[in-house]
């Protein structure tokens, strides 16, 4: 059902990638997505994935939740990997009709399904680790610097914190609507294109009336509290940096400058 | 027997951290024309066992009979199930869609693929049945008041005129009165149809006053189902799970604790009543009640 969807989902824990400061989680997969990319060749792109696999090991979660995460994006794969076997030139190693496999194809392709993986779980590893909520003030305080230039930092992080504080809530709500059509005999998954988009109006009228109340709901309620904007607004839990933020930085550094120097020696299979 | 359950097990979300038993082991049998209600805690199972009973959700393990059919067998059509046991989930009013309270009754009876003349014939009875008038039915349904929303989608599952109508707590949020006027609803479309219906409530008062019998669920597992005097002797059972008996039942039983010999299977204002007149009686008292 809907519910099994882990994308964005965050599994609450103790260890040290849990416990690292949230800006600096963002700035580490900042840096590894750029390893990934600045990787040229197989042994430079074996970097990157050490350092993901350090991570992952310290941050103990199951590997079957990083398997799950990378369902939605099995199409994506294996559309680009087909993409690049069949239309990259090169020496021919194998001949389907008039298609060839040729070995830079085959190697582009190992290429960019190592990198698509290795992205997904990065960026899955940032969101299972850290609360959304967490993850947004450190977005606020790294945009806070942009409000001179009156770029809107608080407002932007109180809507992702709002929008991603709904998206259970509302996949509840749809998963709960369409239970109630479906008891009175509502067709959702079979029919004809147009029967099927006519079906989803009994779902989506009454997410749009209970998405406007619990919007206005949800303004009242701030309102009590007083909320009125990011000014002199002070935090529960700020975040705080120590000495590990400082080393695991450092450490993404290191691996990041590694892959540079693979680079440059042109060290390649 | 209208509902069988084998062996239901249901586990929400298995193979994550979040994984959890809702209905545990579930052995059950329905009668046919019963009045059931159906009691326990907020995350007793009660909502997931009902989801079961149409097929909106499958099981884990075990098996469904729904009038003798396991309804996961190959090749039964479960939307013909969902005709033959209506869902009315928590809140009802929340799935109300269309443009007019008519429309929106008639939505399930036109999903069954009935005549026009029958549709309209069920989406008035149906109406009626709730207590909506004729001149709401062209409406918008989004004009109602809470409460007389709540009958518009209560009477969408009646118009499709169930052999078993389930009720996942039908009075929550509604004031004192309102409570009232649904519950005696109920029992009427009951009493006048001779259809199963299961009550789902929070409260011991309701289901003791309607419900022929009373289903406890505890932590997934049916607890006790009886006759409503069948339950109420096992109060302090009952008391130990964190279930509450009806007012009425916990005066009976501590008139016991302070050495009356009386019956404690008193559930209803009226039945206890009558309980006292002869209590006196028998001990040869004069009584004016």
């Amino acid at each position: 059902m809907l519910k099994d969807i882990t994308i964005g989902q965050y599994f609450p824990g103790t260890s040290v990638v849990h416990r690292i400061d949230a800006r600096f989680k963002i700035v580490i997969t900042a840096v590894f997505i750029v390893m990934l990319f600045s990787a040229s060749n197989y042994s430079a792109l074996c970097v990157p994935l050490v350092f993901f696999a350090i991570a992952f090991m310290a941050s103990k979660l199951s590997a079957k939740l990083m398997i799950k995460s990378m369902k939605p994006i099995v199409p994506v794969i294996i559309i680009t990997s087909i993409l690049n076997i069949f239309f990259i030139d090169g020496v021919s190693v194998i001949k389907i009709w008039k298609l060839n496999i040729t070995d830079n194809g085959l190697y582009t392709s190992g290429f960019m399904i190592i990198r698509l993986i290795a992205l997904i779980c990065g960026s899955s590893l940032l969101t299972y680790t850290t609360s959304p909520i967490t993850l947004t003030d450190a977005l606020e305080q790294m945009l806070k610097p942009l409000a001179k230039i009156k770029f809107p930092a608080h407002e932007l992080a109180m809507m992702m914190t709002i929008a991603l504080r709904f998206i259970p809530t509302l996949i509840e709500e749809t998963d709960k609507i369409m239970q109630a059509q479906k008891a009175r005999g509502a067709e959702l998954d079979s029919g004809s294109i147009p029967q099927r988009a006519k079906a989803l109006v009994p779902i989506l009228i009454p997410l749009f009336v209970s998405s406007f109340r619990r919007a206005e709901e949800l303004a009242l309620a701030m309102e009590c509290r007083c909320y009125n904007g990011g000014e002199g607004r002070t935090k529960l839990k700020t975040l705080v940096s120590g000495g590990k933020d400082y080393a695991a930085l450092s450490l993404s550094i290191f691996f990041l400058s590694v892959v540079f120097i693979l680079d440059l020696g042109k060290v390649s299979f | 027997m209208i509902i069988k359950l084998e062996d239901l097990t249901y586990t929400y979300s298995q193979g994550t951290p979040f994984e959890k038993t809702a209905v545990d082991h579930v052995d059950l049998e329905i009668e046919e024309g019963t009045l059931v209600g159906i009691i326990g805690h907020t995350g007793s199972g009660k909502s997931t066992l009902i989801q079961h009973l149409n097929g909106l959700i499958k099981p884990t393990s075990g098996k469904v009979y729904i009038d003798g059919e396991d309804i996961h067998a190959k090749g039964v059509d479960l939307k013909k199930i969902r005709f033959k046991v209506g869902l009315v989930f928590q809140y009802p009013e929340y799935q109300i869609f269309e443009e007019t309270v008519y429309k929106d009754i008639s939505f399930g009876p036109r999903n069954m693929g009935l005549s026009e003349e029958d549709v309209d014939r069920r989406v008035r009875s149906a109406a009626a049945m709730v207590g909506l008038d004729d001149s709401l039915l062209d409406k918008s349904p989004f004009e109602l008041s809470g409460g007389q929303k709540r009958r518009v989608a209560i009477a969408g599952v009646m118009a499709m005129e169930p052999k078993v109508l389930i009720l996942d707590e039908p009075t929550a949020g509604l004031d004192p009165k309102g409570r009232e006027v649904i519950l005696s609803q109920i029992k009427e479309y009951h009493d006048k149809t001779g259809s199963t219906v299961l009550l789902v409530s929070h409260s011991m008062e309701d289901v003791a006053r309607f419900a022929e019998k009373i289903l406890v669920m505890n932590k997934g597992k049916v607890f006790c189902y009886d006759d409503p005097p069948g339950v109420f002797t096992r109060a302090e059972e009952i008391n130990a799970v964190g279930l509450s008996v009806p007012q009425i039942t916990k005066v009976f039983i501590e008139l016991k604790k302070r050495g009356l010999d009386i019956r404690t299977d008193v559930y209803t204002v009226d039945f206890a009543l009558k309980t006292i007149k002869e209590y006196l009686e028998e001990k040869g008292g004069a009584v004016n009640a």
